[in-house]
């Protein structure tokens, strides 16, 4: 099965009340199967066919504002056309699920994987989940509904898996029974909402300089309390159907003392390359972050602080001329907590593969920049020098 | 008329010096009618003047006010209500009679900001 099989079968199993979607590769199957779905009578969702990805996230809101369970899918230019209606989810407190399929964000024109779309979206006010695998895009949907839906949370949430390298490539993945997953999902009973007869309210209003610092301040603390609701909902999920999510995957990180961290399906390369250096004897290790938004960085830092040095890899460029936001975070979350060596690398843009090898060159670094050699901040891998 | 409009007013105890803990999610507003509280008649840079003598209580210019600023009492409208009524003359211009003229400036006319 398709990561984007995938998350189409967790959307028929959550089977949400209302589904609107524009086609964008690669996303494209996600909203395909899912009206497969609802042709063959398997979900009774109302599927809106919009004109536009802006108009996709604004039915979106304007379901959810109704008071139902609201989904889209999106890439690339789609996600970046939601912009403006992202932010709008976000501060009007509504937990709508974007199925995220990450491409390279236009120019030049490309269809392939990198980040920079929805890292073009990560001060929003979403929350953030990056998966490695169609296993991971599956489970991380199942458990979407009820980290956003949380009334301490109530903030919108994309699950990112990665273009084509994951949406596109078939692997075998446990898929729930309908029954179970439903149970798991539970219902949605919304506080205040428009098709409520008994309350009048209105939505999205125009707020002045004396209210919009307090409306910041209130998302600032759901996303805060999202890091106590996502670790809940997990341990849930984990006894539920017995595998196991935290803020981030440690792999061989026990004992490790040169480390990689990365997002995504580069982690399932960066794990083989791991396992190869272990049999030469180098500690090395990798941190998955699934976690994004909110970001977890008291853990990261209690993470890698052991460690004697870190490359941080970033699948977009945020052209600060410093390196990548994940970067930039990462680092933050070490500043003043642990003295830990880091370089930072900028990998895989518009779909170029991340192979064994260049983890290898990253850990010869690593063990360089350990020995006191000097590193730019900074540095691009897998690019034509 | 509308039975939510008799309901309790829940954003009561919400204003400009409520902790960010209080202003409720997403900003939402809780109840309707309430652009009544809002006053913007001090936006207003230029005025219509009623006149009664002309008008012929037709009713065609208040549903085109676009806030609440010609008052309608047992079927025949009243003076504007100045405190909300933005000077856009759209009810100059919809009235067949010639009962309201409009004079440039925001004061000159009779009422009071509500």
């Amino acid at each position: 099965m398709s990561g984007n099989q995938a998350a189409a079968e967790a959307i028929r199993q959550i089977n949400p009340d209302v589904i609107a979607a524009f086609p964008i590769t690669p996303s494209t199957e996600i909203p395909q199967y899912v009206s497969a779905f609802k042709a063959d009578g398997l979900i009774d969702t109302e599927f809106i066919a919009v004109e536009s990805e802006h108009s996709a996230m604004s039915a979106c809101i304007g379901a959810s504002a109704a008071g139902v369970r609201a989904m889209t899918a999106t890439s690339s230019a789609g996600m970046a056309l939601m912009y403006e209606m992202l932010y709008v989810a976000a501060s009007d407190r509504l937990p709508i699920v974007l199925a995220a399929v990450n491409r390279a964000l236009t120019g030049p024109i490309n269809i392939n994987a990198d980040h920079s779309d929805s890292m073009g979206a990560r001060d929003s006010g979403w929350i953030q989940l990056y998966c490695e695998n169609a296993q991971e895009a599956y489970d991380n949907l199942i458990m979407a509904n009820r980290i956003a839906e949380h009334p301490d949370v109530m903030l919108p949430i994309m699950i990112c898996q990665d273009g084509f390298i994951t949406s596109h490539g078939i692997e075998n993945i446990v898929i729930e029974d309908d029954s179970e997953v439903r149970t798991f999902v539970g219902e949605y009973r919304p506080g205040k909402y428009l098709l409520n007869p008994s309350e009048s309210l209105a939505v999205g209003p125009y707020s002045v300089s004396p209210y919009v610092i307090e409306m910041k301040r209130a998302v600032h603390e759901a996303m805060v309390k999202a890091k106590d609701i996502v670790r809940l909902v997990s341990e849930d999920f984990g006894r539920a159907f017995g595998r196991e999510y935290g803020f981030m995957e440690r792999y061989r990180m026990d004992d490790a003392e040169y480390a990689v961290l990365l997002m995504s399906s580069a982690a399932g390369t960066g794990k083989d390359a791991i396992d190869a250096l272990r049999d030469k004897g180098v500690k090395a290790g990798l941190v998955k972050l699934r976690m994004f938004r909110p970001f977890p960085a008291r853990e990261l830092a209690d993470v890698l602080k052991r460690l004697k040095a870190i490359a941080i890899m970033d699948r977009s460029d945020g052209f600060s001329a410093t390196g990548g936001p994940l970067n930039a975070e990462v680092r933050a979350a070490l500043y003043g907590e642990a003295d830990v060596k880091a370089t930072g690398y900028i990998y895989g843009l518009g779909g170029r593969d991340v192979r064994v090898e260049d983890f290898f060159a990253i850990f010869d670094d690593l063990s360089g920049l350990a020995a006191g050699r000097e590193l730019p901040y900074c540095r691009y891998i897998g690019v034509r020098e | 008329m509308n039975v939510m409009n008799e309901k309790k007013n829940l954003m009561e105890g919400i204003d400009e010096r409520s902790s960010w803990r209080d202003v409720t999610p997403g900003g939402f507003v809780y109840g309707s009618g309430n652009s009544e509280y809002f006053n913007t008649g001090d936006w207003r840079t230029r005025t219509p003047v009623w006149k009664p003598d002309n008008c012929r209580q037709c009713l065609l210019c208040f549903p085109v006010c676009p806030d609440s600023s010609i008052p309608v009492y047992d079927g025949k409208r009243g003076d504007f209500d100045f405190g909300h009524c933005k000077g856009c003359a759209i009810c100059a211009k919809i009235c067949p009679f010639g009962a309201i003229d409009v004079i440039s400036g925001s004061a000159g006319a009779q009422g009071s900001m509500k």
